[in-house]
């Protein structure tokens, strides 16, 4: 190296206009980020903070056991709570299995060829249909014409439509994250497909496909729409303390539309009864989405790779 | 003549338009060492997985031509689990399956219907001790299979493919994640085994086929190139230059 004899030596470790100028660019771009996700945390607290403020007096025992009385300007919630339960429930139990199953069948026994392709195509479409079409739909078909008549069934039928597609997609996820070599190595060994499927690739995506299913409980129990035209109903009387004081016939109270009636359409309701109904359907969202996260975290506390 | 235990005729394979294997035609005889040399992308695991038809798997994957097995044509196979427990399968890379380590030596024979605890555990401690693995894991059958280490894990899926009694075990580069002094170890229990089955030995190691196989095959870009016993190919005078170019490490 001929390098004159003045030449400073450059400090290697030192600052140069280069590098203030990364660490600038550094700062930026981490308090464009840091803000970016102040921006959906403070909406969330706002929220529940609001509701927990305005909704918190009225929450009892009492509150969520008796039924609304003095046209829904008093009284509870008891006969909406167990409504949206038993809508849930039903509507889990046709869309669950049938959504796991039918994504089993895509993801590991569906040849890769047109048909299959246009399958997914719809599914992933079915899932971007509003609600509220599914609602006509429901109406169309399962109150009308399948001669139902607005009911739990009717109503848990159209919500079953409606999430079935998310579930599939969810599983089908789960499902594609079992590596393909584990597959591999079990028909190598002269294992069926479903042997495959039900020693190694069940157990190891179960997880995965609880919490997808488990997401569209609460999306379900929010729902307004599809139940309105349904199966919901304005008011309605149940036993109190049942549990099974509605029938799969039955026209039911939801949540949601519960929610939507006592703000619309009953005058002079006590502001804080609206509110309070909000923060139950909330507190109803935040807990199942926490039983996700428990029984995902302890699935993967397992997980065996 | 003694009955060919494999027949290939005109074995041709295509991904798509993409042509892997040319026609290829030989015989594997019963209770041989077959080793099978090549360079990369030359088709030798495609032909592998011909033999036990999980080339069906493959999205794309067209094979045509004959492959029998003790004379039967194996696409005419209607049970093919059963092709594939008696064509075994150890792949390049280490697969323990998430179960544990009795669970993964047991799945196959468990898969074909074997409940009887006392046969599952004889039939577990004889494959273990053939893949040189029974001293390391006698005490932990229970952890995990896929968090032993990466060896451990190759030598777990070789004793994998044997649980299921193959009577042609195809060997596809068992050796790259083992040390050269387990590699012996399971060498001699080839030696050993080879009284019972037929063995297809592919390898990038040309010495380890020099040491195990009686006859060897060098593939090419999915043609034989040459077939014969191992002496003649690795010796000075080989049919084709190209074999002599390969096997001493000067193709190119």
């Amino acid at each position: 190296m001929n390098m004159p004899a003045d030449a400073q030596p450059v400090a290697q470790f030192g600052e140069t206009p280069f590098t203030r100028k990364k660490q600038r660019s550094e700062k930026i771009a981490r308090a464009i980020f840091a803000v970016m996700v102040a921006c959906i945390v403070i909406p969330l607290i706002v929220i529940i903070g609001y509701l927990v403020k305005e909704g918190y007096s009225l929450i009892s025992w009492k509150f969520l056991t008796t039924n609304p009385t003095h046209g829904m300007r008093e009284g509870g919630i008891w006969s909406a709570l167990l409504g949206t339960f038993w809508l849930v429930g039903v509507s889990l139990c046709i869309s669950a299995p049938i959504g796991v199953l039918a994504a089993v069948y895509l993801n590991e026994y569906a040849k890769d060829n047109w048909f299959t392709r246009v399958v997914n195509l719809a599914v992933v479409n079915l899932a971007g249909v509003p609600s509220i079409v599914h609602a006509l739909f429901g109406l169309g078909a399962f109150v009308l014409f399948a001669h139902m008549g607005r009911s739990i069934l009717a109503a848990s039928l159209t919500l079953a439509i409606m999430t079935m597609p998310v579930i599939i997609a969810s599983t089908k996820e789960a499902l594609a994250a079992v590596p393909r070599q584990f597959r591999e190595a079990c028909w190598n060994v002269g294992a069926t497909k479903w042997q495959t499927i039900w020693r190694i690739v069940l157990p190891n995506s179960i997880s995965g496909i609880l919490t997808g299913v488990i997401l569209q409980v609460s999306r379900t129990a929010g729902e307004t729409a599809p139940i309105m035209f349904t199966g919901a109903v304005f008011y309605r009387r149940i036993e109190e303390g049942n549990l099974f004081a509605y029938n799969i016939t039955d026209q039911c109270m939801a949540l949601s539309t519960h929610l939507f009636a006592v703000k619309t359409q009953v005058t002079n309701a006590p502001e804080a009864l609206s509110f309070a109904i909000a923060l139950v359907l909330l507190g109803l969202v935040v807990f199942v989405n926490l039983t996700a996260i428990l029984i995902r975290s302890w699935l993967r506390g397992r997980k065996k790779w | 003549m003694v009955k060919p235990k494999v027949q290939v005729e005109n074995l041709r394979l295509s991904y798509g338009p993409r042509e892997v294997i040319h026609g290829i035609s030989f015989d594997i005889e019963p209770n041989e060492i077959l080793g099978i040399i090549g360079p990369a992308q030359s088709g030798k695991t495609s032909l592998l997985r011909c033999i036990n038809r999980t080339i069906e798997f493959t999205v794309g994957a067209k094979p045509s031509g004959t492959i029998r097995v003790d004379g039967e044509d194996i696409s005419e196979m209607r049970n093919v689990y059963e092709l594939r427990r008696r064509v075994g399968m150890v792949a390049p890379l280490p697969v323990g399956l998430p179960l544990s380590i009795y669970d993964n030596v047991a799945f196959a024979p468990r898969a074909a219907g074997m409940k009887k605890k006392g046969e599952l555990d004889t039939l577990v401690e004889k494959c273990l001790t053939q893949s040189a693995l029974w001293d390391e894991v006698k005490d932990r059958l229970d952890s995990l299979g896929t968090k032993l280490s990466g060896g451990q894990q190759q030598r777990l899926t070789i004793a994998r493919a044997l649980s299921h009694s193959p009577e042609i075990l195809c060997l596809d580069e068992f050796s790259i994640a083992i040390d050269p002094v387990t590699t012996m170890r399971i060498e001699d229990v080839l030696k050993v085994l080879k009284k019972e089955v037929t063995i297809i030995l592919v390898t990038n190691l040309v010495q380890q086929a020099r040491r195990l196989a009686a006859r060897t095959m060098f593939l090419w870009n999915g043609e034989i190139i040459e077939l014969g016993p191992t002496e003649q190919l690795f010796g000075d005078k080989p049919k084709d230059k190209r074999t002599y170019d390969y096997v001493n490490g000067i193709f190119g």
